[in-house]
């Protein structure tokens, strides 16, 4: 199901799922992730799956690109889709000190705030992958009406809990950081929790993810 | 016995806490998926010697530290401590000022300061010390990252006037020194990464030639280079993908940006190539200003230095 795998320099494999970006693409992506996850592959240190791709990052003192390669192509993968996915609720707040882009949105999609909202709420969103900044989910797939590119000058300061638009995905800056993508709200619920070891994110790969929509005063009294 | 005797707490007292200094060890792994980065010591060669020298587990934490030091005064019972890198550091006794030297290990006594005035054409060093610090781990790791606030002392580099306890001191005080000098590195030796062909035909030939420029904006996250812009002719942006520590992504300014070990665990921009492992500790050393150069060789090769480098690495260990 790997279409190529090559190296990415000396230490880790470059696994190819081809060009297409899409669920079913992903949901490969994530199965030969889960699988490689369960073997406990003597001298794998990280895989990192994204929409397309899977980095097998090793350490070059314990296997190399070659013995690996070969193992993880005779690998069993497992074809059952039974992951335990989860299905996630996120309220988001549309308040105009949350929606920092919203207004550019509506000039480069032609459509306004309401359509936006319409489009984005109560719809299901599929986790492709986490990461960038701890926890971060790349959530897809947005209505074609709602693909907007990144800010031309990416903010130096993405307040935590943000809620942004980039293309056909929608993500949540888990902690304050620098970013680019279009901020439509703000969720008070706490995506990543570096105290919980096991399971420290919220979302994961896989997960379907419902965003709901909540007013100011229900934000500003959210208990989790 | 008097107090001072029967006091069983051991610690430092920061009272300059240095530009970056933070607890660092070998690193967390298998956290890449969730965009927790490797973090731990960035010239993980001089962090084993630090630990070595004075006695400990190789994999113990140790204090790293970018540009100038701290200043730290102990209180305790005699301990052990060493200092390597390339690094400007003095002990002051009660009588006595000793001009520190990197790669030996000295007994600090109750009082005596250290004090790491500066790096000398590098970035890091690290000072261990023979003992324990009292510290919570985070994935077992103490490793801390300041961007996300993980890992000990609340994920923040260190502050004046904070307490750091160390305890089960190493009851053998060591006396030990190892000759051994930090060579600067020629080329930076590059694998082609995996969007080489973005490139232009001129714009690979100006990433292999050209001599860059590390720039100033250079941190744990990564290093960030200024030369002659590398033109791309396919696409300026990737789907975001993972990446790994060593990556060098080109944006659309045409610099390089190389990865470092508290990287972004996905990027979105075209990697033009990768640093080889043998050259990662030599390379996090090339400090604001320094002059760089890549050099492209093959896998084969790559692997075959780094075992060198391991073994040479060994070598010293075994040394001490």
């Amino acid at each position: 199901m790997i279409k190529n795998i090559s190296n990415l320099g000396d230490a880790a494999l470059y696994c190819d799922f081809g060009k297409d970006i899409n669920k079913e693409t992903n949901t490969k992506v994530i199965r030969y992730f889960k699988s490689i996850q369960k073997e406990n592959i003597e001298g794998v240190n990280n895989l990192t799956p994204s929409y397309n791709k899977l980095i097998v990052s090793f350490d070059l003192r314990k296997t190399n690109f070659k013995d690996l390669k070969r193992l993880i192509e005779n690998l069993e993968i497992n074809k059952s889709d039974n992951f335990k996915n989860k299905r996630i609720k996120i309220p988001v707040c549309t308040d105009k000190s949350f929606s920092l882009d919203i207004k550019r949105l509506e000039k480069k999609l032609t459509i306004n705030k309401e359509q936006i909202y319409e489009k984005f709420f109560n719809k299901e969103f599929f986790c492709y992958m986490t990461g960038f900044i701890a926890g971060m989910p790349f959530l897809g797939d947005l209505d074609i009406n709602m693909r907007a590119k990144r800010l031309e000058t990416p903010r130096v300061k993405v307040p935590k809990g943000s809620v942004g638009l980039t293309e056909q995905f929608a993500n949540i800056y888990t902690f304050e950081s620098p970013g680019g993508w279009n901020i439509i709200g703000n969720t008070p619920l706490n995506i990543f929790d570096s105290s919980k070891e096991k399971d420290p994110n919220l979302i994961n790969p896989g997960d379907t993810v419902i965003f709901n929509k909540i007013s100011i005063d229900e934000y500003q009294n959210y208990n989790e | 016995m008097s107090i001072k005797t029967t006091m069983s707490k051991n610690y430092l007292e920061i009272i300059r806490a240095g530009i970056n200094t933070t607890f660092q060890d070998q690193g967390r792994d298998s956290l890449y998926h969730i965009g927790i980065p490797f973090s731990g010591a960035m010239d993980n060669r001089n962090y084993l010697l630090s630990n070595k020298l004075v006695g400990n587990e190789l994999d113990s934490p140790v204090l790293e530290f970018a540009y100038q030091g701290p200043l730290l005064r102990y209180h305790g019972k005699k301990i052990n401590i060493a200092v390597t890198g390339d690094v400007n550091f003095n002990i002051k006794k009660k009588k006595d000022l000793i001009n520190g030297q990197c790669y030996q290990s000295y007994i600090l006594e109750d009082g005596d300061e250290l004090d790491i005035i500066s790096t000398i054409k590098s970035v890091y060093g690290y000072i261990a010390f023979g003992g324990k610090f009292d510290l919570k781990y985070q994935w077992s790791s103490c490793s801390v990252n300041t961007k996300a606030n993980i890992g000990s002392n609340n994920g923040k580099k260190l502050e004046v006037n904070q307490e750091i306890t160390i305890s089960n001191l190493n009851e053998n005080l060591n006396n030990k020194k190892l000759n051994y000098i930090n060579t600067k590195i020629e080329n930076i030796r590059i694998i082609k990464g995996t969007n080489f062909d973005y490139f232009s035909k001129k714009g690979k030939k100006l990433f292999l030639e050209q001599e860059f420029n590390v720039s100033k904006l250079s941190d744990r996250m990564g290093m960030r280079l200024e030369g002659k812009k590398i033109e791309n002719i396919v696409d300026t942006n990737i789907k975001s993908e993972g990446l790994i520590k060593g990556v060098i992504q080109v944006p659309a300014d045409g610099n390089p940006i190389i990865m470092l070990s508290d990287h972004g665990t996905i990027g979105g921009y075209p990697k033009i190539g990768v640093v080889i492992s043998a050259d990662y500790d030599k390379l996090v050393q090339l400090g604001p200003g320094s002059k760089i150069k890549f050099k492209e060789i093959n896998l084969a090769s790559a692997e075959s230095l780094f075992r060198l480098y391991e073994l040479e690495t060994q070598n010293l260990i075994s040394q001490i």
